[in-house]
């Protein structure tokens, strides 16, 4: 296990040095003048120095690149251009909210995928196994921003049920924060249910057709503790640590989500600083996405390899 | 989605020998979803191509007397908050949208397949470099990259389509890769070898027509993505710029009045749908041709 730890530590240096490489080539892209365009409209030298010198954008690219990931490995991340505020701080601050709203997504995912999964696995080839294919490609098929705006028209416009956007926070009134993040958390797990009840579908069937489920089905077990006992356990391994990688795409899908419900989050914060050209806010949200994402892909593995046993040696 | 496994193997018994290729589209034909989504594609590329001959009307020209207008014989989808009509800048708008999802699929191609290939052929220090990157680039979350990109690009549907097809690369590079890696050790690909020929050669004459099928499969399921994503982008404002339609930017527009105008909201997003899963179900069929055990 701890070989296997380190290797696959190891294996992260490469993939980060990449990965940081990605992100500081972002701002080469930039036509013209960086300096100039960061500033964005306020076209004061000042300022433009300023940026020349924080970026240093006089030194050759190596040298900028250095500068940065020093700063960055030190939780320095620049500043926001528009607000003056440091990065790390706004990401902090988003960060929560949208943690909250991948986790209810995500348990809507899993409770919706998982089901219908098995529920298809088991009953294959009956109406339900034929409903479960028919909403898994639809949900993989559905634009979230629009199933997104048709919520709000039905249960927000049409019905009057629930806001049609805004953000409670949790500690300050829970059931208002539930109804101002249940239909954001809704459209953004359903696409994670589909890919979930795909994949947990194929890995009971393939468990259903083992040989210790008939082993299992030999010995007179019921069916039921043969499909929840036996069949089940096995099926549900590689798809928990799917479920692991679901929740970066969640954090992905977060981005059209917050936009459409006005849920001041993650995806609200990169997309906002688009318009306002606050370019190391930018930078700041894609690095700190890609390390979340890393981190759970390294948890998943860490959760396949304790639970398989055959794996660990 | 059976209905074909049974008959598709009697004809492999009874059939005389025909090629894996032909097998593959008797067995793709067979199947109903797979051919509805080409139709609809299909109807889609000939509503992009011929736009200018069934719009009717010019899908920019705003009217300030039919601003927000009902559906109706006029205008059959109804007009927009400026008076243009819906149903001409849904068949324009379908220009964007393929376009967007051919091109960056394309993009994607032209870059991934001849880097997976060269790192499943040659291996070694070459093949670290471009898998590492490639895991660097899948790190990213696909929307949050490509938004990244489209901005750091500027916004355009050109510099849009870059973004997707860049995002999109990294999918291939890993598919070939692995592919490569599982037909490299096999008895045609030792023979092409053992006869005389240069590596380039072993790999584009021997390899890459065998490992074709993976890559439609997986290019008709990016297409798909590629368009909720290009869709995605247009309704940030990072895509197809207005007055130029698009069904991305068009819901963006709508979610502004789903109280007065719902159907602004409606059409685009039928559109969007009907779009991408007729690529879903055409990349699942050609999977189910190509790999046909029992699903």
């Amino acid at each position: 296990m701890l070989s296997f730890l380190t290797r696959r530590l190891l294996q992260l240096v490469p993939t980060l040095f990449f990965v940081s490489l990605i992100i500081f080539s972002l701002q080469q892209l930039l036509p013209g003048d960086p300096a100039l365009v960061m500033a964005g409209e306020e076209r004061d030298p000042e300022v433009i120095e300023q940026i020349r010198k924080q970026y240093r954008l006089d030194q050759p690219l190596p040298v900028q690149y250095v500068y940065w990931v020093k700063g960055v490995v030190s939780g320095d991340l620049g500043e926001s251009m528009r607000i003056k505020v440091k990065v790390l701080d706004l990401v902090t601050e988003k960060f929560p909210v949208t943690l909250q709203l991948a986790m209810m997504a995500m348990l809507i995912a899993l409770s919706i995928g998982i089901t219908a999964g098995v529920l298809a696995a088991v009953l294959k080839d009956s109406i339900w196994d034929y409903a479960a294919n028919v909403f898994a490609l639809w949900g993989r098929s559905t634009p979230t921003f629009w199933l997104g705006i048709m919520m709000i028209f039905l249960f927000s416009v049409e019905l009057g049920w629930l806001p049609a956007s805004g953000y409670v926070r949790a500690a300050d009134d829970f059931w208002g924060s539930m109804a101002s993040t249940i239909m954001p958390a809704f459209v953004l797990g359903n696409v994670g249910a589909a890919v979930l009840m795909r994949h947990t579908r194929g890995a009971m069937l393939d468990a259903l057709n083992s040989d210790y489920v008939r082993t299992a089905r030999a010995k007179g077990l019921f069916e039921r503790t043969v499909v929840l006992k036996h069949a089940m356990r096995n099926a549900l391994t590689p798809v928990i640590t799917l479920g692991a990688l679901e929740l970066g795409e969640l954090l992905s899908g977060a981005v059209l989500t917050e936009q459409i419900f006005s849920i001041p989050g993650f995806g609200k914060l990169i997309v906002d600083s688009v318009f306002n050209r606050d370019y190391a806010v930018v930078q700041g949200v894609v690095l700190v996405t890609a390390t979340v994402y890393i981190m759970l892909n390294l948890l998943a593995d860490v959760a396949y390899v304790l639970v398989n046993p055959r794996l660990r040696s | 989605m059976t209905d074909v496994a049974l008959p598709a193997l009697a004809d492999e018994v009874a059939g005389p020998a025909i090629s894996p290729a032909r097998r593959a589209l008797r067995r793709l034909v067979r199947r109903r979803g797979a051919m509805f989504g080409l139709a609809v594609i299909l109807l889609f590329a000939a509503l992009a191509i011929f736009a200018p001959l069934l719009a009717m009307q010019d899908p920019t020209a705003q009217s300030w007397t039919a601003v927000r207008k009902a559906p109706s014989a006029l205008h059959l989808f109804g007009t927009d908050d400026v008076g243009r009509d819906i149903f001409a800048r849904i068949i324009f708008g379908a220009r964007a949208s393929l376009l967007a999802g051919l091109i960056s699929v394309a993009i994607a191609l032209a870059i991934g397949v001849p880097l997976g290939l060269v790192a499943g052929y040659v291996g070694g220090f070459l093949d670290s470099v471009i898998s590492r990157m490639t895991d660097a680039m899948l790190a990213i979350p696909f929307l949050i990259l490509a938004v990244a990109l489209a901005a750091f690009l500027g916004p355009s549907l050109r510099n849009a389509m870059i973004a997707i097809g860049v995002t999109t690369t990294p999918i291939f590079v890993r598919l070939t890769r692995g592919q490569v890696m599982a037909v490299k050790t096999e008895d045609y690909v030792e023979a092409a070898r053992a006869v005389g020929n240069p590596p380039w050669r072993v790999v584009l004459v021997h390899i890459l027509p065998n490992i074709l099928p993976p890559l439609l499969v997986q290019a008709s399921l990016s297409i798909a993505a590629a368009i909720i994503a290009e869709a995605a982008l247009s309704f940030l404002g990072l895509g197809q710029q207005p007055p130029a339609p698009s069904w991305g930017s068009m819901l963006n527009a709508a979610q502004r009045f789903l109280v007065s105008a719902p159907w602004m909201a409606i059409w685009p997003g039928v559109a969007i749908f009907l779009t991408v899963l007729s690529f879903n179900l055409l990349g699942d069929g050609l999977r189910d041709a190509f790999d046909p055990r029992e699903r």
